[in-house]
């Protein structure tokens, strides 16, 4: 593809750009105590002695987070360390009563993997990542509810993240959105994180340079807590084309912390004081080094389900689905599993078109998912059953659809209800062409002196004095005979 | 390794501490006593040892993902200086 550059007044700049991607791990407890993680409680009614840092109370780690962690390592083609230590980050903030951050800082329970993007022009890029590490989430402050004072709820004090860092490999917002949306599909695929950005359970910072080709990578800001796939897309416009600004007006990219603001579409510094990054990591002295067996690790491997690449290309080579259908039908596993009930014994192409055409523009219409969907898989296959065995023809099977769409009744019923079954009766079909030609003569003659399109005029006509159940190939033999 | 005042103000204030000027240099002179005393431990030969993260040597202890905690908000909030409803209420914090 071509590459993207912006374009300054000196020539041509590349976009470098790392993301932290934090995402809340799927467990029932918290990584260090056992209260619950469940989204939407009462304030602080999910909160331990431990999560809100009272003295003295001691974390044990949930076996069930490591496990979730070492999934999501496997599932990105990563190393994973047999021995990693918990570490202590330390800064103020009234959300954190610890006054630290359990993280991992020099030993991450996952080591370096991969990530494959598929980009719009069908080339695919290896994106690389650097490491994951678990870490405890912080609660939640809301700065709106008071004129002087800020309330903090410490429900999501001590959940689980994973921090997942990528490479300094994207070059392009179109890059970091393809990235954002195969880790999302990853994480949902693995059961190991939700994957929502709307409710905050992935979260990404934004690691922003540029250089003219070839030149070593210069000076980065970061972009904090970008909370959609658009918005990184639409930071990373806004923060290159400003540092490159900078550079072209002779002054220097100062290494800082900023924000996206949305609703203007540009980044600020953040007002944060210079001295907040001196975060003093040490070792937790209350754990001990997190050591994971050989066979723990293997069975988890066993354990792991199908992943979206894997799935991608069995799609292809079982289905003989084009690259841009499989790639579509996998991107979320429910699709995939939907798809996969409606092929089954089927023909898999006129199923996926049926899918990605009709059903996909139904669901936006009503703004429905898989799961809230009229329209079963069940009943879309029947209803391709019925176009198969000549029940009904392809015009009344959208029909049908629509009927399904609405009522969410059984493709059979709907066509028993309103008589939509096909005429094949060539008795009937003889008879309403004879109609046709008869009340045409003026357009018979014209047809037959060579004005062949109008065959096309004569089968409409037939088909709506059938009332469009007419089966299409029989009225085209039939025309085909009475006007030769 | 010798901690001037500035080092001492800016620990202070990354920690939250109030410190007075005239407190700045007896705790320099203090925390460099302390550190000298640590400093000798660089007189051993640790080449080829791995850190030592515990006293114990053992593995951590893993915990089933179940919940058996929480659920005390009263409990949770009875020490807090200040609350609204079930929240603890705090100087605004501005970012």
């Amino acid at each position: 593809m071509s590459a993207y550059a912006i374009e300054g007044s000196t020539g041509l700049w590349e976009v470098v750009v790392g993301l932290e991607v934090h995402a809340q791990v799927i467990s029932q407890s918290k990584l260090f105590s056992g209260s619950a993680t469940a989204f939407g409680a009462e304030p602080n009614s999910q909160v331990s002695f431990v999560d809100a840092g009272f003295p003295g109370m001691l974390p044990v780690i949930n076996r069930e987070c490591v496990a979730q962690a070492v999934r999501t390592g496997l599932g990105l083609n990563a190393v994973i360390h047999k021995v990693s230590r918990f570490d202590r980050k330390n800064y103020f903030y009234a959300d954190m009563p610890q006054g630290y951050q359990i993280s991992q800082y020099e030993h991450p329970v996952v080591g370096t993997g991969v990530v494959e993007v598929e980009l719009s022009d069908g080339s695919t890029k290896e994106i690389g990542v650097t490491r994951l590490h678990l870490e405890q989430d912080a609660g939640k402050s809301l700065h709106d509810q008071h004129a002087t004072k800020t309330f903090v709820d410490l429900n999501r004090s001590g959940v689980a993240l994973m921090e997942i860092v990528s490479e300094p490999d994207i070059r392009s917002p179109e890059e970091s959105g393809a990235y954002l949306r195969k880790l999302r599909s990853i994480l949902r695929y693995l059961g190991t994180c939700d994957g929502n950005m709307e409710e905050g359970s992935m979260r990404a910072d934004v690691n922003v340079s540029v250089r003219k080709a070839g030149e070593p990578y210069r000076t980065r800001c970061e972009i904090k807590n970008v909370n959609s796939v658009r918005f990184v897309m639409l930071a990373i416009e806004a923060e290159a084309a400003r540092q490159v600004e900078v550079w072209e007006s002779g002054g220097t990219v100062k290494q800082e912390t900023r924000l996206f603001d949305s609703g203007r579409g540009i980044t600020r510094p953040m007002r944060s004081k210079e001295d907040a990054h001196d975060y003093r990591y040490f070792p937790d002295p209350d754990l001990l080094p997190l050591v994971l067996e050989e066979n723990w690790i293997a069975a988890l491997r066993a354990s792991l389900p199908e992943l979206p690449d894997a799935k991608r290309a069995r799609f292809r080579s079982e289905y003989g689905l084009t690259p841009y259908d499989a790639a579509v039908l996998v991107a979320e596993k429910a699709t995939a599993d939907f798809f996969e009930t409606v092929a089954k014994g089927r023909d898999a192409k006129i199923a996926a078109n049926w899918i990605t055409g009709d059903f996909f523009a139904a669901l936006n219409r009503l703004g429905a998912t898989i799961e809230t969907s009229p329209v079963s898989a069940a009943n879309l296959g029947a209803l391709l059953d019925l176009m198969a065995d000549n029940t009904i023809n392809g015009r009344i099977a959208k029909d049908v659809f629509e009927a399904m769409v609405e009522t969410g009744k059984a493709p059979a019923d709907i066509v028993e209800e309103k008589g939509l079954k096909q005429v094949t009766d060539t008795g009937a079909i003889d008879a309403a062409v004879d109609k046709i030609l008869a009340d045409n003569p003026d357009k018979v003659a014209e047809y037959r002196s060579g004005k062949d399109k109008l065959f096309g005029f004569f089968v409409g006509q037939t088909m709506k004095a059938m009332a469009g159940k007419g089966n299409p190939a029989l009225i085209n033999e039939t025309l085909k005979r009475r006007l030769a | 390794m010798s901690l001037d005042t500035a080092t001492i103000r800016r620990i202070a204030s990354l920690a939250r501490l109030t410190v007075t000027e005239d407190q700045l240099e007896p705790l320099a002179h203090e925390l460099n006593s302390i550190l000298g005393w640590i400093e000798q431990l660089n007189e051993v030969n640790v080449d080829g040892v791995e850190p030592l993260t515990g006293g114990a040597q053992m593995a951590m202890k893993m915990r089933d993902d179940v919940v058996t905690d929480g659920g005390y908000p009263e409990k949770i909030l009875a020490n807090a200086p200040d609350r609204a409803g079930q929240f603890f209420a705090v100087p605004k914090v501005v970012e």
